[in-house]
Formats: C-alpha cells, structure tokens, sequence
C-alpha cells in the first residue's frame, strides 16, 4: 500500500482524479503530482535527456531532477512542468516527455546501449566533418526536453512591483521567526514561501511531522498589518541595489476550475531594505554505480512524502548515507511498518544512541561499505553491498534505496547578490562567507543545521539596525558566517574502481557520470566552468541543485586540487525556471510595445485604410477602393497628387518648439544649417548631424516669431530629436535662454498636396491671402482654416503645389472631413504612406535612416551650405576631418533602371566591377526604389562611391543571384526646376 | 536593476533612466582649431576604470533633467548624485 491509510498534510475528503500517459489515477487535494503518482505506485516519470535512461521522481522540491512532464493539451498545455511542484487538481493531465513511442518502450533508449561511443562532448569531436550544422537538428530533436507548443497561450498573467523593509525568502521555522521579530519592531516585511503553506521542513520533520505552534505562528503573521505574507511563490533573482524578482503562481493550482480572466502567474519585483534568505538546504545524493534507478530517492525526500503525504514509495527500503540526520527517514519507514531491508554506511562506526535505534527497530547496519551495484530494469529490484575498499558483497532485495551525502546550503540567491562562499570542510558544503549587498542567509541557508542555534541566529540577525544602505549589512561584523555545532558528514564522492564497475551518475538529468568528468579532466577541462560546458552538467532545468557539488568534488579528486580551489560555477538567475508567459507579463501583442496613434486614427480605420507601423507610428499604407490590388491604390493615390489633389495625414510630423531669447543662436548650434537670417514666416529646410558629424535627421525649420521657432523633425526621430537638443541644452549650454518643447502630439498636420490644393483650401474656408506671390513656397502662415484656429505651411514632400494645415489635435476629424468635402468636387483621395513615400523618391527626398546610414554625412547627402556657417554647430568639426572628406565616400544618386519596367532591388549591392562574381568588392548599395508611374521609369536612390562624378555610367547591382543594370543620373527625377512645387 | 538618486526626485528605479556615459567631456572651445587627434579624442576616447566613476545620466521618464552621478562600476556603490551645473566639488 503506497498511501498510508492515516495522517499526511492532504484532505482525505477531496478525492481528485487525475491521468498520467493516459492511465486514470487518484489522488487528494494537497498532493503534488509526484506524490500522486507515487502514491499510485507509478515509479518511472520520464526519460532522460541524452541516453533516455529510466527516470523516476528523486526528491519531493524543486531539486527533483528528471520529474518533468507536459501538463494539460492544447493551448493551456505547458511544457516541462516539475511534477515535484505541480500542485494536483481535478481533472489534471499529464504526459511523459522526451520518450517515443511511449515511456515504458522508448525506442531512442537504444542510445544507452552505444553510450561508449557517445562520451561526453562527444558531438564537438564527431560531428565536424564537413559541417555541424548538417548534423544539428537531428541531434537536438533527439536529446531533448517537452515540446513548446505554438498556438497561443490563452492565459493572463501580470507584474507587480513592492518595497518593504526587509524581505524574507523562505517560510520556514527560521524565516518564520524572523518575520516574527522584524514584524514585532514595526518593520515592513514581506515573506515568501515557495510552497501552498508555510511551514518549510517543519511540515515533515519533528513530532508527527508539525510543530504544534505551527498554525498559530502562520496566524499571528497573517493578521499582523505591516507583514504580507505571499504562498506559491518562489524569489528566482537576486540584482542590483536589493533588488528581488519573485514568481507567483496564482490560478496554476486550480486546473480547470481558474476563474478567466484571472492572472494565472505573478511576476514580483521587490525592492527591499534588507533581504534574509531563508531558503534551506538541499540534500545531496550519494555517487554510486547504477545509482539512477526510479526507486533510488533521497532520504529527507521519502521522509517528506511519509510524514506530509502519508505516502511510501515503497515496500522494502535500504538506506546508503555518511551522516546521522539520514537516518531518521529509515527509522520513521520502520516505525510505519515498512520492511528495512539494511542500512549501508560509509562510515566505519556510527555513535552507540544511533547503533541502539537500529537494534530496537532490527535494522541491520553495514557500517564501512557502500553500495557497488543496483539491479532492476525500470525500478530497482536489488542492491549490492560491498565492504570498502573492495569488497565481499552482499546482495539486498529492495525496491526502494534512500541516499543521502550531506547537504548544501540553498545559497543560489546570496550568490547571486555578489556574496562570497567559503567551502566548510567539517560540513563538507559551500555556505555564504561575505554579502556584498544587504542580504544575509539565515538557518540551513547559513549552513547551520541545528535547529535550536538556527532559530536563535535568525532572530538576532533579523534585528539588524534599519539602514538605508543597499549594499551593506547594517550591523558590526556585517557577513560573518554563523556559527554551531557542525552536521558532521564523512564525505564520499564516488565508489572506487575496485569496488564497482557500473557507470556512476552525477547529473541525472543532463546524463553525466564520474566517467565523463575525469574524460573532461584528461582533456584539461579543468576549470569547472568549462567542465559546466563540456559535459552539461549543471546545465538542465534543475541547475544541477543536486549534482554541482558532487560534480567539482570528483573533479576536485581528478585533478587532485582542494575542492575549495576548483570552487563553483556561477550562479545565475532564475533559480527555478520561469514561464515566458510571467516574464512578458500584459506586454503581448497590442501592447507588446507603445504605438502612437494619429488624432484622426479613427477616421483612417472607418475609411477602410491598410494601418501599418512606421517608426512605432500606426498610419495609413493606403486606401484601397473595394476590389482594388494595394499596388493599384498605390499608384492611383499617387496619380491623384500628381494630377489633381490628394489628402495626406502628416500629423506625427515632429513639432518641437524651441523659444527664447538665445533660441537663434541654439538652433545656429544644432543644426547643420544656417538659422541666422531667417524671417519670420519663413521656411528653411534643415539637417541636423551627430557631433560624429553623422547625419541624425532632417526636416523644416519655421521661424514662429521673434524669438520663437518651430522644428520639423522627421516623424520617427522627433521624440530623439527633442531629447537630444534638451541634452546639449542642459549639459553642455546651460546658462542659454532657450526652452525646448516637444508638441508634436498636441497638433494634427494635414498636407494637401497637387495641383488643385489651393483651390481646395480656398473652398474649405481660409482667411489666410493664398495668392502665390504673397504666400510662396517655403512660407508659413496663421489664420483659420474652416473656422480652426491653424498655422498653414507650404512646403512640399511630395513635389507639388502643397499646404501643410496645422490645427488642434482634437480637430483632426473635423478638418479632415472638411478637406475631403471641400475637394469632392475636384476628386480628391486620401493618400497613405506607400504613395507619399513614392512621391518623395520621384523628388529625390531622402529619409534618415533609410537613405543614410550610420556613415552619412550631411555633404554625402548634398548639404554642403554649412561651410558658410561660423557657429561651431554639433558635427561642424567632424566634417573636417581627413575621413570626411575623401573623394570616395558614398554619396546619394539617382538611378534609373535600363529596363524601365523592372524595380531595382533596395539593398542590392554595388558592383565595383561589373564583370566580378560575388564575394567582391562593392561600391554602394541601393537604398530606395520604385516603380514610378509618372515618369513610366525605374527609379532608386542610391549611395554610391564617388557617385556624383559618375553620372551618365552604368552600373551593375547585384541581388540574390541577379544582376540589375542602371544609369547614375542627378536628382530630383521629377520637376527639376521645382515649377510645380513654387506654383 | 540600480536605484539612482535623482538630484531632483529622489530615489528612483533605473528603468527611468538614460545613461549618458562618462561626465565631464569637455567640448573644445574651438572645435576648428582642434587637431584631428584632439578632436577624436573629444569624440571617442573615454576612461574605463574599475571603480570609482564619474558618469551623467538623464531622469527620462521623470523630471527630465540630467544630472551627474558617482558610481562604483564593482560594487554599484553610488557615493554622490549632483545637478549637472554645479561645479566639480572636491569631493566628487
Ligand atoms: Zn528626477
């Protein structure tokens, strides 16, 4: 009977049903899926990664190292789930992973047989010839973990960020007492528990597996105001100025019965004055031949499922361990009836109390031994007892072997806050030795395994003066590991040749033995990082929590070093892993990132318009009519401005206004052009560089008034813009008298743009005199456009007669309306991007970013009109330097394509010559292109070498395999007079 | 994630804020009598100690204003956080 008929921390009233493989088992509310299926008798789990070993549940916490299962099937189904720490719940599902075509016939466990042939590393020293990557994929499909699935995750989950005074991580009887005492002082305290309830080992360990203050210890804490207290939590990283990342699971326990709509996970980011790490320690198993059999367990981990499950995972038991506390789960199988069949010792004696308990209980003691082989296939049927050092042998059946060889401070966290660990050799473990923020470990943690002492330390520690200093403990002699009688253990890290012939396991997970580790040695992978990485070990979801120590130890002895100098690999959040879904948080899909939306957005999408995003922008493609292609729209929208009108939304166009008495001057400093000299009213077109005298944007410059300026930046780099010009206002011309306003958002911009835009104005009602002589290009105006209150500029994008008409953001709609109304009559079409785009490249317009790059000076460009400049503008020294200036740098051309009906590829590459095969050398690449459907041509820009003296050539651009010919020619292509814009 | 202590708001979380990089760049005066190995040096050389360092940051998503701080690039130890105009102290 593997559930005992009595006692455990489960309700024996809520029974569940659950599968496993298919198979309907049961269980009661308060199991976790591994003490279900233990429960049920169900020993083999999974399969391991590598050689698709046998794998059975090890430990009952987050150290199990093979227990991992698919939960659930569809979209809510989530992959390596630790059955250790699944919570079981009605209906729950669960499959095996990593095994096919089942889990009890795996037909890839065929890699076991051959596993001489496939040692460690052995994939970097195999699969070179002729390339790895011919081999990738069918290696990584067979080693693996569970499936991702890809439809999308139904699921909600959250942030949340806290500050308190001190945050205690673990609720066990240390952390437990030291929430007491903080919280008594009036601190703020948060503690966190990993588990469904507080109690750490204090829910399987002592009397009748609770301490009976227990339930009034957890009660006083929860009523208590300035205490929260979060269950099913568990703190993954340590960073920065006490900063603590924690992992809530909300509605995971609740199977289908999750309300919707409810977070399933929490992401927690606390910032605490103090943080006590209360975490435990974790048990660390015994190196032995065949020691990876489902059967063999960890002694404190079958103690856990006897006393808080009521469940034996077996019906005849041997223990293997080198310290006393181990026993006390052999004692307890006893005193719950369960054959024990022998108790194997490293030890040559053990003290006369423990020798006595084994005598009253006819446990036979094999002291000065160790177990040299284990039998059974898919569970341990028996083990073989041999005398150190070589033998005789014993035989003992059993189908369940507990392990124990000490214990390691659960020190992932300390160590990830920058702390310093010492290796104790009495203990034969790493324990904290120096914090390098305000952290301390307390109980197990600390390395301290008796109870009494523990308790003490974690009450005094905790009343540690407040401080407001995060990297620092606050009290004297700050770091000091605490003190006790030491858990003294005989270490043991591996059965000698001599006694055992059997591979020996050490990660159980990621499949590495002793045997891989000195192969790792031999080759002078010596550094137990690059043994990390050779071997794997400590590399599988379990981190290795119960394989690094054991691992270093047997390369310590390989390469006859002190375990302390071969000391440990980092460690490195998450502690556990963590879902992706807890760590994006509500940043998915529309919210993946911010979008800045037109004020007239609405309109856009009631019109029907393709909306895409333009430098986190969401604007208008194009408008197709019913039962028209985008490229028709395209071409029918440009058409339209070239013939007659067209009505474009400009309104994320950068408005920044820059005010002031110095602000003529600033502008003179920022800009590559000359501001000097402007009128009001007047329009001056603008480039602005990086002090690198790289080209970072360009735009319109409008003198608003006397001492008062409007800047133009490019829609996607106006917010950078107005940061930059408030940087070097603030850092670098603080005593100026200049402000610098972003208003971009607080205006809509609405371009009319061809032929019939003043006509149209005029119809839409402006008291502004549009005549050509008193309002020309490159002008501004105030007035009212249709009863709005707007400033009007003409200045043109598009190459054509144009007004650009500036109103309130919340009249965007309105004014919008009223221009389509206005121009109905002339058949005006709203014009999306695409178009506009289009347009520009006819006029030989650059866009930033698009048309430069990361090299682009504003001469590569064609602005050269700075050397008339005297200011020392951003960028003005840059120019001048010898790189600046050579002959050959790439400048921006034209070119038409020879054939006209065929668009040069953008980002095709420049053949310096024409003849060559790529890989060769390059002179310039093709940055824009288009059809051009008003000049019948192929048209591009493009940077290229010494461009502008090679107008007339031909050139040969190359693009996936094809070769494109086109003539460098000047720009614009359209209107080059410009009779058409001054109109 | 570091808590910086904005001159001006106080103690805030990092994500607020923008790196600047080191303080205390001083811009030639005349940047077109600088030599070109001056100039670059203006531009790209910048110190890279282990330890204390002298470096601006802006308080983006609060008050905007840049500021220069102390920072410890080992130990994060932030000794000092000042306005960007005042003027070098002795002690920072
Ligand atoms: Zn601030």
């Amino acid at each position: 009977m593997a559930r005992m008929p009595h006692g455990g921390r489960i309700d024996r009233t809520q029974p569940l049903s659950f599968t496993f493989n298919g198979r309907h088992l049961r269980g009661f509310a308060g199991d976790t899926l591994a003490s279900a299926l233990l429960a049920n008798d169900v020993t083999l789990v999974g399969r391991s990664f590598k050689y698709h070993r046998p794998r059975g549940v090890m430990a009952a916490g987050v150290e199990d190292p093979s227990s991992l299962v698919h939960l659930g099937i569809g979209a809510a189904g989530e992959p390596n789930a630790r059955a250790t720490q699944v919570e079981l719940y009605a209906d729950l599902v669960a499959t095996s992973q990593n095994c096919w075509p089942s889990l009890r016939f795996d037909l890839q466990s065929g890699f076991d047989a051959v596993h001489r042939l496939i040692p460690a590393g052995f994939y970097y020293k195999t699969f070179i010839w002729p390339r790895w990557s011919l081999y990738e994929g069918a290696i990584r499909r067979s080693a693996g973990l569970g499936m991702a699935q890809n439809l999308r995750d139904p699921d909600v989950y959250t942030h949340q960020y806290a500050h308190c005074d001190v945050l205690i991580v673990g609720g066990g009887p240390c952390g437990l007492r030291a929430a007491e005492v903080a919280a008594a002082r009036g601190d703020r305290v948060m503690l966190v528990d990993d588990q469904r309830e507080l109690g750490g080992s204090l829910l399987w360990r002592g009397a009748g597996g609770i301490a009976p203050d227990l339930p009034a210890t957890i009660g006083a804490l929860a009523t208590t105001s300035n205490v929260q207290i979060l269950a099913r939590t568990t703190a993954v990283g340590y960073y920065d100025h006490n900063l603590v990342v924690m992992h809530q699971r909300l509605t995971n326990h609740l199977g289908k019965a999750a309300p919707n709509g409810t977070p399933r996970e929490r992401l927690w980011q606390v910032r605490a004055r103090r943080v006590l790490v209360a975490t435990g320690a974790t048990e660390r198993p015994l190196v032995f031949p065949d020691n990876d059999r489902p059967g063999v367990m960890l002694a404190d981990s079958v103690l856990h499922y006897l006393r808080r499950y009521a469940v034996v995972p077996g019906r005849r038991a041997v223990l293997f361990a080198n310290n006393d506390p181990a026993y006390q789960a052999v004692f307890a199988l006893a005193d719950a009836g369960v054959e024990v069949a022998g108790v194997v010792d490293i030890r040559a004696s053990v003290s006369d109390a423990l020798a006595a308990e084994l005598a009253r209980r006819g446990i036979r003691l094999f002291s000065n031994s160790a177990i040299c082989a284990t039998h059974g296939r898919q569970r341990v049927r028996a083990v073989r007892v041999g005398a150190m050092p070589s033998g005789p042998t014993t035989t003992l059946a059993c189908d369940l072997l507990l392990v124990s060889g000490g214990w390691a401070p659960n020190v992932h966290l300390f160590s990830q806050s920058g702390g310093k660990l010492r290796f104790d050799d009495a203990q034969s473990c790493f324990r904290p030795a120096q914090s390098a923020q305000a952290v301390q470990c307390i109980g197990a943690a600390n390395g301290l395994f008796d109870s009494a002492i523990a308790l003490r330390e974690a009450a005094t520690t905790a009343l540690a003066p407040a401080s407001a200093d995060l990297l620092q403990w606050p009290s004297a002699g700050a770091g000091a590991p605490g003190t006790g009688d030491p858990l003294a253990i005989q270490p043991f890290w591996r059965v000698p040749r001599g006694l055992g012939h059997g591979r020996q396991w050490v990660d159980f997970h990621n499949d590495v033995t002793v045997d891989d580790i000195a192969l790792a040695a031999r080759e002078n992978f010596v550094s137990v990082e690059h043994l990390k990485r050779y071997t794997g070990t400590g590399m599988a979801p379990d981190q290795g929590k119960t394989s690094n120590v054991n691992a270093l130890a047997i390369l310590a002895l390989e390469t006859g070093r002190d375990i302390a100098a071969v000391g440990t690999t980092t460690f490195r959040p998450p502690v556990v892993p963590v879902t992706l879904g807890a760590i994006a948080g509500r940043h998915i899909g529309g919210l993946y990132r911010a979008r800045r939306l037109l004020p007239a957005h609405s309109r856009h999408v009631s019109m029907e318009a393709m909306i895409a995003d333009y430098g986190g922008w969401m604007r208008p493609e194009a408008y197709p009519l019913p039962g028209e292609s985008f490229e028709e729209a395209v071409r029918r929208e440009g058409l339209a401005v070239r013939t007659r009108i067209g009505l474009f939304d400009a309104s994320s166009l950068g408005k920044i206004e820059v005010a002031g008495p110095d602000a003529e001057r600033f502008l003179d400093h920022v800009l590559v052009t000359r501001v000097e000299g402007m009128t009001v009213g007047q329009i001056r077109y603008f480039v602005m560089a990086k002090e690198q005298g790289i080209v970072f944007d360009d735009g319109v410059v409008m003198r608003l008034g006397a001492d008062r300026y409007w800047v133009g930046a490019s829609s996607a780099h106006a917010a950078h813009v107005a940061q930059t010009m408030d940087e070097w206002l603030q850092c670098e011309w603080p005593t100026w008298q200049v402000t610098v306003t972003d208003a971009t958002r607080q205006w809509a911009t609405l371009a009319l743009a061809g032929p019939e835009s003043r006509d149209v104005l005029s119809t839409a009602g402006t008291d502004i005199d549009l005549a050509a002589e008193r309002f020309p290009h490159m002008c501004f105006r105030e007035g009212l456009v249709a009863n709005m209150p707007a400033r009007v500029a003409r200045v043109s994008f598009s190459g054509e007669l144009q007004y650009e008409i500036n109103v309130h953001a919340g009249h965007a709609v309105t004014l919008w309306d009223r221009l389509l109304a206005a121009g109905a009559s002339e058949a005006i079409q709203p014009v999306g991007m695409e178009a506009w785009l289009g347009l520009r490249l006819e006029k030989g317009y650059l866009v930033v970013g698009i048309d430069t790059d990361g090299t682009t000076t504003p001469d590569d460009v064609g602005s050269a009109a700075w050397r008339k400049k005297t200011a020392n503008f951003i960028g003005r020294r840059s120019l001048m330097r010898p790189h600046a200036l050579r002959p050959d740098r790439q400048k921006l051309v034209g070119l038409l394509g020879v054939d006209p009906a065929k668009r040069l590829p953008v980002g095709a590459h420049i053949l310096a010559s024409p003849s060559a095969l790529p890989p060769c050398a390059t002179v310039g690449r093709i940055t824009s292109s288009m059809l051009s459907a008003s000049l019948g041509q192929s048209v591009a820009l493009a940077l290229l070498a010494n461009g502008r003296a090679r107008i007339g050539e031909t050139v040969t651009a190359y693009f996936d395999g094809q070769r494109h010919m086109a003539t460098v020619v000047p720009l614009p292509f359209y209107d080059p007079q410009g009779a058409r814009l001054n109109a | 994630m570091l808590l910086i202590p904005c001159p001006f708001c106080g103690p805030r979380a990092q994500i607020e804020f923008a790196y600047g990089g080191q303080s205390d760049i001083v811009r030639p005066k005349t940047p077109d009598a600088a030599s070109d190995q001056e100039w670059a040096e203006y531009l790209f050389f910048r110190d890279n100690p282990k330890g204390s360092h002298r470096e601006r940051w802006c308080h983006r998503d609060g008050c905007g204003l840049w500021f220069n701080l102390l920072r410890d690039t080992v130990t994060h130890r932030i000794a000092r956080s000042s306005p960007v105009d005042e003027p070098r102290g002795g002690n920072a």
